[in-house]
């Protein structure tokens, strides 16, 4: 091998083993630093359960509320149309 | 009470559009916080889950001697409501228990036997649907048992080690957080005045309808 060729090949292997030297290291990867609390934006929001508990209970009535209006209306339907067949009789 | 249903369904969706203001401006837990005030939203439905079975056991049993069928009615309207409570208790405690304890569930004894008590009132509802003739004695002796589970619910944070909130965590309230929490605990027994009423009323048109069913056979 000439010396040029020697040279092209010990700049491309340097090129190419210059990315494993700019690698930074992650945070947490090299070592882990303790901290007391959990960090604020870690934390599980209470809002959304709050917001969630209450528009349950709310929608839950509402449900019921118009299940039995929905039921009442068909016991009405039914009872019209069976006063309406027994003259008939 | 027809006169008063009215002014009464009113005063009660006042009171619940209400209750969110009044909870907010009641003071927060010093270690659980801003999900500390489903408590206020969580125990009172289970109060009124815990009244409804009242009346449906007592309901059931003067139904299962006297054979009254206005007892029954009454009985099928208070375990159907009785039901919904719990479904409220059931929803809002995991949500509260998801922040609190880090879990949605734990399998012990409190949240076990409330589980099996709302299920043990779905299964009353469900023997009425396809029980057959005889199937509205049968759900009151399932009325009767709920009565009898219930008591269990309520002490068992005192019998067995849970991780729930004890039982003399209400009588040992803050001034300022026990007027809230009263405030929804009337809010609640008023609402299941309101649909029991309304249930009521249904399973007695229901009742006039089987009976024209029958003069139209006869």
């Amino acid at each position: 091998m000439s010396l040029r060729g020697l040279l092209i090949a010990l700049t491309s292997l340097i090129l190419c083993a210059s990315p494993a030297f700019a690698v930074q290291t992650g945070v947490g990867q090299g070592g882990f630093v303790p901290v007391d609390s959990v960090p604020l934006a870690d934390q599980l929001p209470a809002a959304p359960l709050l917001i969630t508990a209450y528009a349950f209970v709310w929608i839950a009535v509402m449900v019921y509320l118009l299940s039995i209006w929905r039921r009442l209306n068909k016991v009405e339907a039914d009872m019209r149309a069976l006063a309406q067949k027994m003259p008939q009789r | 009470m027809k006169k008063a249903f009215g002014p009464l369904a009113a005063v009660v969706g006042v009171m619940f559009v209400a209750a969110p203001f009044v909870v907010a401006n009641a003071p927060y837990e010093s270690t659980m916080g801003l999900v500390q005030k489903i408590f206020y939203f969580h125990v009172p439905s289970w109060f009124a889950m815990f009244t409804a079975i009242g009346i449906c056991g007592v309901a059931s049993l003067y139904h299962l001697f006297k054979n009254s069928p206005k007892a029954d009615r009454l009985a099928e309207a208070a375990g159907e409501l009785a039901v919904l409570f719990g479904l409220m208790g059931l929803v809002t405690g995991p949500l509260w228990g998801r922040k609190s304890w880090g879990v949605w569930w734990q399998w012990d004894a409190k949240l076990t036997i409330a589980l099996l008590l709302e299920m043990t009132f779905i299964s009353g509802i469900l023997v009425r649907k396809y029980g057959g003739p005889g199937s509205d004695k049968l759900a009151a002796a399932v009325g009767i048992f709920g009565l009898a589970v219930t008591p269990f619910v309520y002490e068992a944070v005192n019998i067995w080690r849970t991780i729930h909130p004890l039982t003399s965590v209400v009588p040992t309230l803050s001034a300022a957080m026990a007027g809230p929490f009263w405030f929804c605990v009337s809010a609640f027994m008023l609402l299941l005045v309101v649909l029991l009423t309304l249930r009521v009323n249904l399973g007695a048109r229901q009742a006039a309808l089987d009976e024209l069913y029958l003069a139209q056979e006869d």
